[in-house]
């Protein structure tokens, strides 16, 4: 749905302070940074991380009185969804050497380094195999690569200082070291990277980046990666993907080593053992738990299963008390709420403006801080601008690139948004586009090293799933460089450990029952089940008529 | 718990307290879900429509922000034979809109040892023979969600440009539309697939810094300035980090910094 005549009214205004602003930027006067304390000191205020209601101190487990929002308590305080003892684990229905858990970019580039080790490969989906938030993400891939002015020394101060600090330094030592090398890997691939004439990639800032390193195939840098790294599985042929079939618990073995995984086909709900030497857990983020009842930019199942399935393993998580809502989801029109517009946007330049066309915030701070920024300026300042159904945004000011870069810029750099809003009836190389936080990235989740493995031997982790890596706050272009670095390397190990070190035993699913145990012991009363598997989007009004329906939990 | 917070139809709007952020129900009006009508509201999205109207999406959605083919959806308007195409998560619904999702099309997908192929055309004609029985009909072109120009896509392979096809095919989601609407039963999105990564990885002129950072981090060459700041600890960290160099916002690709010590 195009503008409304009164939102046109207030586009003017920021038509009228654009040339200025274009002026500005030309010359280089940014507005200015946040010192660190100011970063603080906002976040403390208008973060949603910093609220105090909506969250709780887990009750049972290995992390036991870790305060976390409640969508997250929520799913750990659960119930396995089918009891232990209907299970018949005496005959696994499948077996394999490498179990791969999650069909996204992790998943993927895991499975493609184990088959290169030898290894026989089963990747389980939820979905189909892509459908994951690294299809769907836009803006690039950090890497240092240009080494007349980059070094691997500058990507790992942004990492740590985009997170607070609090990074795992090994891990992200990991990631910045490797990162030429997997973007040379992907290039190998196929990947179509954007290039200069001669070869060189291009390359833009991102937010609290020091170099512009952040490397990127038109605006849809994700979908990209995962189609290429996709179609390379789909070549081989001892990996063998199972989709719609989404792991519902770990098996462990006699000896507490992971052991393979319980499958729930969604189709036929028929639930199949499947035994492996080793086990990857690369299942993604949690957008969909809609963590402070925020909109999200996440795919359709992105439940935090992983979590799930971890925990109740044993496996501690970390950096959960945060969560990275993007700044700028979109808010128009309603159908594309949440909707992710990538930081590239201002990475190219656009302005972030409230109702009286003016900037508020420097467009490049991590992304916590723009958040935070974004919701002081509509919630405590009330300067946002209100849509015709109640919602508030900010202008980002798409049609300052095509001035500052040529006309054609926007539309040739970010086609993916431009045919977007196109459907909609609105140009945004003409008119800005009304963005506000939403929901985006699990910043923390299951403990792992930085050879991938976790606490549990045969069991190893990759990608959104883990919590170390980025600390409280992730910056633009480190996910897809993490969920391709990491995922290699938990392929490479879980193959290593599958086809060398794993250890035969008995199948059990006895830590589930440990669980339930500590469930009922610490007085959790609920009939939640988890993992969630799928949000329900089912009008109550509805539910209601569905007399003869059964939910368990949210499925149907 | 699930069904307050996970109803989209109804979650709040950060920041804006007790507002129905898709504006309450609004007018309703009729749609016909393959074949079958249902009231739903005139807001909606066909994939918002379609859980609206009680539909438990399994198939037929997948990142719901318009990328992933997922939920590619055929229909036609009231009144008009023509058939139109498009997103379910993107498209909005009209009053009579008759439609269906085809959430999978069993087109053929050919396997290789990807790294074994040279980067001529005939590689895509030995995996794909099929690519010859194209009529130039358009209709895939016609069947896109996405407006890629699919036709032009196989006849640039057919006279051997791999490079058109891929740059032409670039916004394909694979949703298989286009296959479905086939004469000539081409498996197109697959074998656009095959054209962009064969550009991309043979044809493209190389990036040969990747080479170069590759080796010098492999070397070790970094090793010794990153221990150093992987040991400091926070209050020292976040002085380097604040006085670290950043490169201008405006700054031209042979910018390079005053500080060149841990390069």
């Amino acid at each position: 749905m195009p503008y409304t005549s009164e939102l046109r009214e207030l586009i003017k205004a920021v038509e009228k302070t654009r040339p200025e602003r274009v002026a500005r930027k030309r010359r280089g006067e940014e507005f200015p940074t946040m010192s660190l304390q100011e970063r603080d000191e906002i976040l403390k205020e208008y973060h949603p991380d910093y609220r105090q209601e909506g969250r709780r101190a887990l009750r049972v487990g290995v992390n036991k009185g870790y305060v976390i929002p409640d969508e997250f308590a929520d799913i750990l305080e659960a119930w396995s969804r089918v009891g232990p003892d209907k299970v018949d684990l005496s005959v696994p229905d499948i077996e394999t050497d490498v179990l791969i858990i999650g069909g996204g970019g992790a998943g993927t580039a895991a499975a493609i380094l184990a088959e290169e080790q030898g290894a026989r490969v089963v990747i389980a989906t939820k979905l189909r195999h892509g459908d994951a938030n690294t299809m769907m993400a836009e803006g690039g891939i950090q890497a240092a690569t240009k080494t007349e002015k980059d070094s691997p020394y500058y990507h790992y101060l942004d990492v740590m200082g985009g997170g607070h600090f609090k990074c795992d330094p090994e891990l992200v030592y990991t990631l910045v070291t490797q990162a030429p090398d997997v973007l040379q890997w992907l290039e190998s691939l196929g990947v179509m990277f954007t290039k200069y004439p001669e070869g060189k990639l291009q390359s833009i800032h991102g937010g609290g980046t020091s170099r512009k390193r952040m490397h990127y195939c038109g605006d849809v840098t994700g979908m990209e990666i995962m189609r290429t790294i996709r179609d390379e599985a789909r070549n081989r042929s001892n990996i063998t993907v199972i989709e719609f079939a989404p792991a519902v618990e770990l098996i462990l073995n006699e000896h507490g080593d992971c052991a393979g995984a319980l499958l729930y086909n969604l189709e036929t709900e028929e639930y199949i053992v499947v035994r492996a030497k080793a086990t990857i857990l690369a299942v993604g983020g949690c957008g969909r738990l809609h963590i402070q009842g925020f909109m999200t930019t996440n795919h359709y199942g992105a439940t935090a299963d992983g979590l799930v399935l971890g925990y109740r393993a044993g496996v501690e998580v970390s950096f959960l008390h945060t969560v990275q809502y993007h700044p700028t989801g979109a808010v128009y029109p309603e159908q594309i709420e949440g909707l992710l517009i990538t930081e590239k946007f201002r990475g190219a330049g656009a302005n972030l403006v409230n109702i009286n066309a003016e900037q508020f915030v420097n467009e490049r701070e991590p992304r916590d801080v723009e958040s935070a920024a974004c919701i002081r300026e509509c919630l405590n300042r009330k300067l946002g601008v209100t849509t015709p159904t109640g919602s508030v945004g900010i202008w980002l000011d798409s049609p300052m690139i095509d001035m500052l870069s040529g006309e054609g810029t926007v539309k040739r750099e970010f086609p993916g948004k431009f045919i977007l809003f196109q459907r909609h009836g609105i140009d945004i190389a003409r008119e800005p586009m009304l963005i506000y936080p939403t929901l985006h990235y699990q910043n923390g989740g299951l403990k792992m090293d930085s050879s991938g493995g976790t606490s549990i031997p045969g069991l190893f982790a990759a990608g959104e799933v883990t919590g170390g890596i980025h600390g409280e706050n992730r910056l633009m272009g480190n996910s897809l460089l993490d969920v391709v670095v990491f995922g290699r390397i938990a392929g490479q190990s879980a193959s290593v450990y599958a086809l060398q070190s794993s250890r035969q035993g008995k199948l059990t699913l006895d830590h589930v029952r440990a669980y339930h145990n500590e469930l009922e012991a610490a007085g959790v009363s609920t009939d939640r089940v988890a993992p969630m598997l799928l949000p329900d989007y089912t009008d109550p009004e509805l539910r209601k008529k569905q007399l003869t329906s059964h939910y368990f939990g949210t499925l149907r | 718990m699930a069904e307050k917070k996970q109803n989209r139809n109804t979650v709040e709007a950060p920041g804006v307290e007790g507002k129905n952020v898709l504006g309450g129900v609004g007018k309703l009006i009729p749609v016909y879900v393959m074949g079958k009508r249902y009231e739903v509201p005139e807001t909606l999205t066909i994939m918002k429509a379609m859980e609206y109207a009680g539909f438990k999406f399994i198939r037929g959605c997948g990142c719901r922000g318009g990328i992933c083919g997922a939920c590619a959806t055929v229909y036609r308007k009231a009144g008009d034979y023509r058939l139109r195409v498009g997103l379910a998560c993107q498209t909005v619904v009209e009053p009579n809109m008759y439609l269906t999702q085809i959430p999978f099309y069993p087109a053929n997908r050919a396997t290789c040892d990807f790294s074994q192929l040279a980067s001529s055309p005939e590689e895509i004609f030995k995996l794909y023979p099929e690519l010859f029985r194209c009529i130039a009909c358009n209709l895939c072109t016609k069947a896109c969600p996405m407006d890629v120009e699919m036709m032009d896509v196989i006849a640039a392979l057919k006279q051997g440009n791999i490079t058109k096809a891929a740059n032409l095919s670039f916004n394909c989601i694979q949703c298989g539309l286009c296959a479905s609407r086939c004469m000539g039963e081409l498996p197109q999105y697959h074998i656009a697939q095959l054209a962009r990564r064969i550009y991309g990885s043979k044809i493209a002129p190389r990036a040969e810094h990747l080479a170069e950072a590759a080796a010098a981090s492999n070397s070790g060459r970094y090793d010794a300035y990153l221990k150093t700041i992987m040991k400091m600890g926070e209050e020292e960290l976040r002085r380097v980090y604040q006085e670290r160099e950043i490169e201008p916002e405006m700054a031209a690709e042979d910018w390079v910094p005053n500080d060149t010590g841990y390069l």
